[in-house]
């Protein structure tokens, strides 16, 4: 993909280097062609910045927390030990993560299984760097360009972080006009507690079409989401009004790639 | 015979007080028939949670209209129940008036405002009645408000009217006492209404007020038991003892823990001798009826208050889904409540057949919830309906293996390739070359 490459632990630890921090990429970022996209960007983001980071490759497996929202508690627990055992094993102390899902249940699960790290969602991370002036972020062909924000329900009310993701998007100059329901009050996009992996219970409507119509409702020419889950459902939603043509559906690590041309 | 109402106060006072701390014991033993569970820890916490969420009201307030006419009744409540102190005082003693020759001028004062805090108050039910009944907000007319829980709501409604009004008239009447030392701001303006009676009825119209007030009190003290208004004394411990931590933090299961090591542990001898805890009885996954959940769980079933804030926010619900957390709450109350008349019936709990998940709770229900948190977010009280799902989840799939057949594809993927989807681990590196 890159003109750079994106080692592995495994690489990184047979010439006796560590990382700084470790992307776990997660399920959807390794297999969906989607959300691969969101995961290259990041990649691009780390690598522009300068953070000498690695990911887990053929390593990594799903974290359980579908397992564990669907019910099957020892099926969680078989990941999560398989899991800590690999990431113990490498010494690994800061996690960076694209996913809400992969972030909440690392972050706070797997300590009481022996796995504690310190854990980021990829906005968190990302404001650190800006912070810390290694990443500069100007608006580039967002400018101006009004935009909404999806909060994702594993990020938000799971674990209490609505300004991360907004201090970013304030550095692209955009326009971010609020939903009518955001922060605590977001509306969910229906893929969690394993809702992604089965069709919804009969009803009147679908979860992702409401909220997708919410997002609409506020003329946004982006829909900014920063959940792989999140963006397929949006993706959708706003496919089922047929406005995919004028919306588009970006993650917030996209957002900053393109904004930097990476 | 002057001590006779006196007599007479003391039998009820006492009656009410004891039938109440006896349905109280009867709430308390069956929230304590839940599962054990530690919320002891971080006591400075949880007195600030309470102090915030339950007496503060904060989170009251994200719905700004309902929170102040809500707040309005509560600080009523709050501040009009120190008037019923001197009406016990005065029943008990044969006094009138007890705190009058303490605070002279200023009694008439307090006591005045207190009347605006009536007038506030029956404003306020209106309201309330009307937002109710006739406003007809979405959330009040859910399947699971059909029949007593709506009526509750009504009836509550009455009585705190009836009160606020006999508190008034009995000051009225008193006004037009010919020795008369009070007058108060609004029943000052009502007084006239019975300027018509003679001393004798003025007195009997006063003292049957004096009663109507107290004896109503008693009676809604006794209501609050059997009601979804008992909120206004558990939402205290509910919110001191509510989950302080991250929402998205679920509990893990610590026999799975155990087993789970064993199996991963290299060394472990499968064919050890059994623990000497081994003939203990076989641990139950998750929960299938009431008892099995934790006495959190109840203490929350037992603080609702069918507002219905959380199913008006839950994503399933607003898409037309059978889930609603309310009703994921009542249903909890409601089948602990009868297992609690079960064991008051045959001294111990008799199997009846019913459980929580089927019986009261449908799969239906259970597996349309997204785990969003939501509902939880908007509990002005800090109830969790989440965490009851999902211990119904853990039984459904590790108990009785009936989750939808997408989701056991999903978690045989998990289990066989480390991924919800059927692809290869050994592919999850291909995205850096692509």
């Amino acid at each position: 993909m890159t003109t750079f490459t994106v080692p592995t632990l495994a690489q990184m630890n047979a010439s006796g280097e560590a990382p700084e921090v470790l992307f776990w990429v997660g399920c959807a970022g390794s297999f969906d062609d989607r959300a691969k996209k969101i995961t290259k960007a990041m990649a691009k983001i780390l690598h522009h910045s300068g953070v000498s980071f690695a990911v887990l490759g053929t390593e990594e497996g799903c974290t359980g927390d579908p397992a564990k929202r669907a019910g099957n508690e020892f099926l969680f627990q078989m990941q999560a030990m398989m899991n800590i055992e690999v990431l113990n094993g490498y010494g690994v102390k800061h996690i960076v993560t694209t996913c809400p899902h992969c972030f909440n249940t690392l972050k706070n699960e797997y300590p009481e299984l022996g796995g504690a790290y310190k854990v980021e969602h990829h906005s968190q991370f990302l404001n650190g760097l800006l912070k810390e002036g290694r990443l500069k972020v100007e608006g580039g062909q967002f400018r101006g360009k009004k935009i909404t924000f999806h909060d994702p329900c594993y990020l938000g009310r799971a674990n209490d972080e609505y300004e991360a993701p907004r201090a970013l998007l304030e550095k692209l100059d955009v326009e971010l006009k609020e939903m009518r329901r955001c922060k605590q009050n977001g509306l969910c996009c229906g893929a969690g507690g394993a809702q992604m992996f089965k069709e919804a219970e009969k009803g009147d409507a679908e979860i992702n079409h409401v909220r997708a119509d919410e997002a609409l409702e506020t003329k946004a020419e982006i829909v900014v989401a920063g959940c792989p889950f999140c963006n397929t459902m949006l993706t959708d939603g706003v496919k089922n009004r047929e406005k995919e043509q004028e919306v588009q559906v970006l993650d917030l690590a996209e957002m900053i790639a393109l904004a930097e041309d990476l | 015979m002057p001590f006779i109402p006196n007599l007479i106060f003391i039998a009820l006072l006492g009656g009410a007080i004891f039938w109440f701390s006896k349905n109280v014991g009867r709430i308390r033993r069956n929230i304590l028939l839940g599962r054990d569970i530690d919320r002891t820890d971080n006591a400075a916490g949880r007195r600030a949670n309470m102090l915030r969420v339950a007496f503060g009201q904060s989170k009251m307030q994200a719905r700004p209209i309902a929170g102040f006419l809500h707040f309005i009744i509560y600080a009523s409540f709050l501040i009009i129940n120190i008037e019923v102190l001197e009406i016990i005082i005065d029943g008990i003693f044969g006094t009138h008036r007890f705190f009058a020759h303490y605070l002279g001028a200023a009694y008439d004062i307090i006591i005045s405002f207190f009347e605006i805090l009536a007038v506030a108050t029956i404003i306020t039910v209106v309201l309330f009645w009307w937002r109710r009944n006739v406003g007809k907000l979405d959330r009040f007319h859910k399947p699971e408000m059909k029949g007593w829980p709506f009526k509750d709501a009504n009836i509550i409604l009455y009585i705190e009217v009836a009160l606020m009004f006999a508190l008034l008239n009995m000051n009225a009447v008193e006004e037009n006492f010919a020795a008369s030392e009070h007058s108060f701001i609004i029943s000052h303006s009502i007084a006239p209404l019975w300027s018509g009676l003679s001393e004798n009825a003025l007195h009997l119209m006063e003292r049957f007020f004096w009663w109507i007030h107290i004896a109503g009190i008693l009676a809604f003290l006794n209501y609050l038991p059997f009601s979804k208004h008992f909120h206004i004394i558990l939402a205290f411990p509910n919110t001191y003892y509510a989950n302080l931590e991250s929402k998205g933090k679920f509990t893990n299961n610590a026999t799975v823990t155990k087993e789970v090591k064993l199996m991963m542990d290299p060394t472990a001898d499968p064919f050890a001798a059994p623990a000497p805890d081994a003939d203990a009885p076989v641990e139950k996954f998750g929960a299938k009826d009431a008892m099995d959940l934790s006495w959190v769980n109840l203490l929350n079933a037992y603080t609702c208050t069918e507002c219905g804030r959380c199913t008006s926010e839950c994503p399933a619900n607003l898409t037309g889904k059978k889930l609603s957390p309310r009703k994921i709450m009542m249903d909890t109350r409601d089948r602990i409540d009868e297992i609690g008349k079960n064991i008051e019936a045959n001294g111990e709990f008799k199997d009846d057949g019913k459980a929580l998940l089927g019986d009261y709770i449908t799969q239906e229900e259970l597996w349309a919830c997204t785990s969003c948190n939501a509902c939880v977010q908007a509990c002005p009280v800090d109830i969790d309906p989440l965490n009851i799902i999902m211990q119904l989840r853990n039984f459904a799939t590790m108990e009785e293996s009936s989750a939808p057949a997408e989701l056991n594809a999903m978690m045989t993927n998990v289990e066989n390739n480390g991924a919800p989807w059927p692809f290869s681990q050994m592919d999850r590196a291909n995205w850096i070359s692509e």
